[in-house]
């Protein structure tokens, strides 16, 4: 205990920049300090995503345009407790901090953000940051809730036991921003005199601590009650009974409104972006143009943007879950169940996000800090049955399956193969959880340790500032990586010109895989509609179409007959069995690199995927073909 | 168990982790009160601290308690 209490006099040498001249500003904070928040207040809408070359952590930066002043740039860093490198966050912070960061310029201010309702505590985070000797200015956030709840911090006497400026803000309210103005706008003229500061030498949590406890008993830090309504609303939304059933209750109005609200405005969405491509196709006249623009490029990127009013709705239903505090809740609630398969209660958002669509999944994982956890969620999303495969599920089940009545007329042998195929994806997620978690993915040391947050009722600005960010990301992938493929698809089965698709490249292509396929008992035009399908599962349908229209042989038939007249039923059962297991979505795989920073999960997804796919139809099929 | 608290003793976990929960509170000397327990029954939520926390007893099991004079509620 004695190597706590050393304390030593720090010099504060001014920053080795043009003396007085800052330009870049970081916001560092511990996680829930209400950091994001203030982040959006500071920079509004134009933040950009800084990539970090081998880093996961995604940070935003933007110009401090919601102070006026868009000349100076800020860095949010992630929520970190201490300067300790253990984790991947804590290092990003603290090369970012000293300036070490390829690609982020080095700071010459700092913004440190508390949560003033747990000072005391928070403040530990203030003794490593302030030891950098950068120009700092520390807000307590939430001073308005503290205040209310009869909590109180002598800021003047802060101030002095820091050396460095202190102010209470309230980031949702947007008050005391003016205070970090005036900072600024301060340290833009010549730098003062460098203030002498006592800190604790030893970097451990102890003597951290120690000087923290001390800090805030000199200036006469009183911490806030803590809300009683939460502990009541507590004691009935974890209730042994209330818990579960509310839980269940969430997780299916979440689900039943994302399907019974989503699916008609999807639909509704997609048949004005139809309408809309028919229209410039007109204008456009009966060419080659008309066909890149509209056949390829137009329907290829809008059968991924009609997603995009399903998953708007689903980002706003989770970020009134997080918001509100009640995510923790339900994390802590499906922890056992999770734990089960090797992954944690936070895990079960994002796992059940993926029955709308494996993308916003994918992004919801970010609650989740347990890098290793985090990735196996990643990596197992996709088996869950997304919207996108319903499509060819409908198709060939009802091509291929006879609906005889199982259990009376409400449910039926086409609604049992259709429940089996949700069963199989989610088999198939378990299993590889399990497989991640005890292999390349084994649990690491890090426990699952969660925070519950009190209960808040959220903003609107912070739920719409989330959609708008989601949005962006998802408009941009299907504006870049769908764009580019299916531009590629289009060219390839335009070339030669004049040929149908049979003569073309990808026609050939088909053919030629044919042998692969065909102890699947798929044919080559399957085989074309495989390849065609990477870019999203349900251009499948599309595709088909196409070609069994093109085909003398079916030509007077519908898709449905068309296909009965050139598949078995083990083939038809194995298309849909391919479907349920492989990764045919070239989305979710660039929003798998984008989110793990690296072509190597996504590359390892596809492998795993495609293989298990490939197996399990071949096992279809010959069992099929063998019993029926 | 619930509804008893104490006064944390000692963390006997690996460095990282034990920095971690440090920081989240479970600190030698800190007041820690069972607080509730998950439906499931594991997790428990700990208040330590102003804050509610929540360990699984995997976790929790390593962090040894005394307990306190003044016993509350």
């Amino acid at each position: 205990m004695s190597d706590c209490c050393t304390t030593a006099t720090i010099e504060m040498t001014p920053t080795p920049r043009i003396a007085g001249k800052i330009q870049t500003v970081v916001l560092v904070g511990p996680p829930n300090s209400g950091k994001s928040t203030l982040f959006n207040r500071l920079t509004g809408l134009r933040q950009k995503v800084a990539n970090y070359p081998g880093v996961t952590v995604e940070q935003h930066y933007g110009k401090l345009s919601g102070i006026g002043r868009a000349d100076l740039t800020l860095i949010d860093l992630p929520g970190i407790y201490s300067l300790n490198t253990n984790s991947e966050d804590a290092r990003v912070a603290v090369d970012v901090l000293h300036g070490k960061m390829p690609g982020a310029p080095s700071p010459d201010a700092v913004l440190l953000v508390l949560d003033s309702l747990h000072l005391q505590r928070q403040l530990m985070l203030a003794a490593p940051i302030l030891s950098l000797g950068l120009p700092t200015l520390v807000l307590l956030n939430m001073s308005d809730l503290m205040e209310t709840r009869g909590g109180e911090v002598d800021t003047l006497a802060l101030a002095q036991e820091l050396g460095v400026p202190v102010a209470k803000i309230s980031a949702s309210r947007g008050t005391g921003l003016d205070s970090i103005k005036h900072f600024l706008d301060k340290k833009s003229q010549p730098i003062p005199q460098t203030p002498r500061l006592e800190l604790p030498v030893v970097g451990n949590p102890r003597s951290y601590r120690q000087w923290a406890t001390g800090i805030s008993t000199r200036t006469k830090y009183k911490a806030p009650l803590s809300s009683e309504w939460t502990r009541k609303l507590d004691s009935f939304l974890l209730g042994r009974v209330t818990g579960p059933l509310l839980f269940l209750v969430v997780v299916f109005g979440v689900f039943q409104i994302v399907f019974s609200v989503g699916l008609p405005v999807s639909n509704g969405f997609q048949e004005l972006l139809n309408g809309a491509g028919h229209k410039v196709g007109l204008l456009l006249g009966n060419g080659w143009l008309e066909s890149l623009l509209i056949d390829g490029i137009w329907r290829g990127v809008s059968s991924v943007l009609v997603f995009l009013p399903q998953i708007l709705l689903l980002f706003l239903f989770v970020g009134v879950l997080e918001d509100s505090g009640y995510l923790a809740r339900a994390a802590l609630i499906a922890d056992r169940v999770m734990r089960a398969i090797g992954l944690n209660g936070k895990a079960f958002i994002p796992l059940l996000s993926a029955y709308a669509c494996a993308v916003p999944a994918i992004m919801a994982t970010r609650t989740i800090e347990n890098k290793r956890d985090r990735f196996a969620t990643i990596l197992v999303t996709p088996f869950m049955t997304c919207s996108a495969r319903l499509p060819i599920y409908m198709l060939m089940i009802a091509a291929f399956i006879p609906n005889k009545p199982i259990l009376g007329d409400f449910f039926g042998l086409q609604a049992a193969v259709m429940l089996s195929l949700y069963v199989l994806g989610f088999l198939a997620a378990l299993a590889t959880a399990r497989l991640l978690k005890s292999s390349i993915l084994k649990a690491s040391s890090a426990p699952f340790i969660l925070e519950l947050p009190q209960y808040r009722v959220p903003t609107l600005r912070s739920l719409g500032l989330r959609l708008f960010d989601r949005g962006k990301v998802f408009v941009q992938q299907a504006g870049t990586v769908i764009l580019a493929v299916t531009l590629v698809l289009w060219v390839l089965s335009h070339i030669p010109f004049h040929a149908g698709l049979p003569q073309s490249i990808i026609g050939h292509v088909g053919q030629w895989i044919e042998p692969v396929i065909r102890p699947l008992g798929f044919n080559w035009k399957i085989g074309i509609g495989l390849l065609s399908s990477v870019v999203a599962r349900e251009v499948i349908v599309g595709t088909l179409g196409t070609l069994y229209g093109a085909d003398p042989a079916t030509q007077s038939l519908s898709l449905q007959a068309a296909l009965r007249h050139d598949l078995t039923l083990g083939g038809a059962m194995a298309l849909v069995v391919f479907f349920a297991f492989a990764m045919q979505c070239t989305s979710t795989l660039a929003i798998v690199r984008r989110e793990t920073n690296s072509w190597k999960w996504p590359a390892l997804q596809f492998a795993y995927m495609s293989v298990l796919a490939y197996v399990a139809a071949l096992a279809t099929n010959v069992l099929i073909s063998r019993f029926f | 168990m619930i509804g008893r608290s104490g006064v944390v003793e000692t963390l006997q976990l690996p460095d990282e982790i034990q920095h971690h929960l440090m920081h989240m509170g479970f600190m030698p000397e800190a007041h820690v009160r069972a607080v509730r327990r998950a439906p499931t029954g594991d997790p428990t939520v700990y208040a330590i601290d102003g804050m509610e926390v929540a360990l699984r007893r995997e976790t929790a099991r390593w962090i040894s308690v005394r307990e306190s004079e003044e016993e509350s509620r």
